[in-house]
């Protein structure tokens, strides 16, 4: 088989979908738990297929989400308790790169969301670096306000919205 | 393998610029300003009354009715539409309640110069605005502008422009932009362009494109076809290029799109995601604002490319910057303090002080081309506001559920900024003077968002 022409069908394959929205999370992220809560054991999952976003999200549980406060980007304990189940299955799973990406709610100006969607993109990514994730492995990308997935005007929306959610790389 | 294909990606940003573009925008041709024949000059009677002045737009008369690309109905049916969008342009602006030509007899050509009196003085009106137009040899249109004052039976201003018959709005807007100057003392804003997002879609999946339009809202144009979102355009003060944020390689970048050839650039050959992009007055600059491992700064960098300087380096979200007219000093915005706040640095990025104390978070701030306001988006209320450059004389102009990101006219005198509705989250681009009371919703295809207001059109 030619190997460039494989190549080149795989890179327009990647780039076409580059162009596109990511797809927002199938499962919508349970309601926060209290923060005593233990870090879940791990446990390699079955059905889905390693290297698929469903695969990931039921490896960590429906915890690839993490949420914050207003105008806020610190990890924090319920927070920790996603990125640790995250970062497991990165280093279980090592042929994995995952992409943070950072949101903001709709009450604040297009430019200071877009720079907090970064801020809390790379507040998640340097957590799982600092759980040993090789940073080669997550990128992050910030959508500001343009992608919520609460659509209502209120706090409950706005909360479910300040966001980083980390996506499979496929 | 799945790292193999990553970085290959990863170095191949390069064809997958332009693709979102749709087909090339033609430029404007120059307009010619040529002297116009007899009359006198005079001066306005009582210029602070112009608010509720009588002001009477006669239809434009044609010296003879002949064919033009312009209009399907030839050079009379032109004159007819001119005087139209100069009357539109006076309404509905909050500045004066005009008479159109649909209400008002037609002058003869012979009456452009020599108004018939006792027609005006009969209908009350005080001011009295005539033209024609007229097809040259060449292809080109000449169109011809006088200002009356009726009482004096005198006249107060003229001007004439040579147009290619596709620019003959921009004459009628310069007719307007004569009136209003010559009444209000005020410098010309109608003859100028608007770059602005155009949002269609349900609210989790929104298509922005990136559009351009005059400032009545016509001769609309779409650049990008939406395939990838478009964000904060901004005109180049000579209109020959827009820099804008696009997603087109799956990053959020600021490009710079020539207007002429169609082609865009990115500002900056960084792997770093920038915003808010933002030129100098003389156009010889660009600042945009880029996150370095969550960490944003402001940039300035020469328009014909180079090397980038950094102005801004503290921790946390220092973002936009508006350049005061001179070029002497940026406004711009910052969290530093814990908070969304409006500082103030020279050009250099040296002597950095915080500008806003009023208790509220202060965004977008925006320097007028008059330099005597700064706009910026009151950030705790979403209501678009005025402070002088010193940070005082805070005047809150709107109250939409959510306002922001104001843009100046090119006389300082009107804002626009857009509103977000509660719930829908559709927007749309509104106007409001330095009163507050003059507030209009700007009509546009489809919903709209980050209007950038361009300079007087030469």
């Amino acid at each position: 088989m030619n190997t460039k022409l494989v190549i080149a069908s795989l890179m327009i394959g990647t780039v076409g979908l580059g162009a596109c929205k990511p797809k927002a999370p199938d499962v919508l992220p349970p309601e926060p738990v209290e923060t005593t809560a233990a870090v879940p054991e791990y446990q390699q999952p079955t059905g889905p297929v390693l290297g698929t976003q469903e695969h990931f999200v039921n490896g960590v549980n429906g915890l690839n989400v993490i949420f914050f406060d207003t105008d806020r980007y610190n990890i924090d304990s319920e927070d920790a308790v996603a990125l640790q189940t995250q970062a497991q299955y990165l280093q279980r799973n090592t042929g994995i790169s995952v992409t943070v990406e950072g949101h903001a709610d709709e009450r604040g100006t297009r430019d200071y969301n877009l720079a907090l969607g970064e801020r809390r993109a790379n507040s998640a990514k340097n957590y799982l670096v600092s759980l040993g994730v090789d940073a080669s492995r997550i990128r992050t990308v910030s959508y500001g306000k343009e992608r919520p997935v609460a659509l209502g005007s209120n706090e409950s929306a706005w909360a479910q919205n300040r966001r980083a959610v980390t996506v499979v790389i496929n | 393998m799945r790292f193999w294909f990553f970085a290959l990606v990863l170095a191949a940003p390069a064809p997958l610029i332009a693709q979102d573009l749709g087909a090339p925008v033609p430029q404007d041709a120059a307009v010619e300003t040529v002297e116009q024949e007899t009359g006198l000059s005079g001066s306005v009677t009582d210029e602070s009354d112009w608010e509720d002045l009588g002001i009477a737009i006669a239809s434009f008369a044609a010296d003879r009715d002949v064919s033009t690309p312009a209009n399907a109905s030839g050079t009379a049916a032109l004159g007819l539409d001119i005087s139209r969008v100069v009357f539109n342009d006076l309404k509905n602006n909050g500045l004066f309640k005009p008479a159109g030509p649909d209400a008002l007899p037609k002058p003869s050509f012979a009456q452009i110069t020599a108004p018939s009196w006792p027609t005006w003085s009969n209908r009350s009106t005080e001011m009295l605005v005539h033209g024609y137009v007229q097809a040259r040899s060449d292809g080109r249109l000449t169109v011809g502008c006088y200002l009356y004052d009726v009482a004096l039976r005198d006249e107060l201003a003229r001007a004439g422009w040579v147009v290619q018959p596709r620019d003959w709005r921009r004459a009628a807007h310069k007719c307007a932009d004569l009136v209003y100057s010559r009444l209000t003392g005020e410098s010309p804003f109608f003859d100028s362009r608007i770059a602005y997002i155009a949002e269609t879609g349900p609210k989790d999946n929104r298509t922005k494109r990136l559009a351009i339009m005059d400032s009545d809202g016509a001769n609309h144009r779409f650049i990008t076809t939406g395939r990838s979102t478009a964000l904060t355009p901004r005109y180049s003060p000579d209109y020959s290029k827009l820099l804008y944020l696009s997603y087109v390689d799956g990053n959020p970048r600021i490009y710079v799109y020539d207007i002429g050839t169609g082609r865009q650039t990115l500002i900056t050959e960084n792997r770093n995601p920038t915003f808010a992009p933002r030129w100098s007055p003389d156009g010889r600059w660009i600042l945009y604002s880029m996150a370095e491992a969550g960490n944003t700064d402001i940039f300035r960098v020469s328009s014909q490319g180079g090397p980038s300087v950094r102005l801004t380096n503290t921790p946390g979200i220092d973002i936009g910057g508006s350049y005061s007219p001179d070029g002497t000093r940026i406004v711009f915005e910052s969290d530093r303090s814990g908070s969304q706040q409006c500082y103030v640095m020279n050009a250099d990025g040296s002597n950095q002080r915080r500008l806003s104390f009023g208790g509220s978070r202060c965004a977008t701030p925006e320097w007028s081309p008059r330099g005597d306001q700064i706009a910026f988006t009151n950030a705790s209320n979403f209501n678009v506001s005025v402070m002088s450059p010193s940070g005082g004389n805070v005047r809150t102009l709107t109250s939409g559920w959510q306002d922001e990101a104001p843009t100046w006219a090119p006389n300082g005198r009107i804002i626009q900024f857009f509103r977000t509705e509660r719930g829908s989250g559709k927007t749309s681009l509104w106007q409001v003077d330095l009163t507050g009371r003059n507030e209009r919703k700007l009509p546009t295809p489809v919903d709209a968002s980050d209007p950038a207001w361009g300079p007087i059109l030469p």
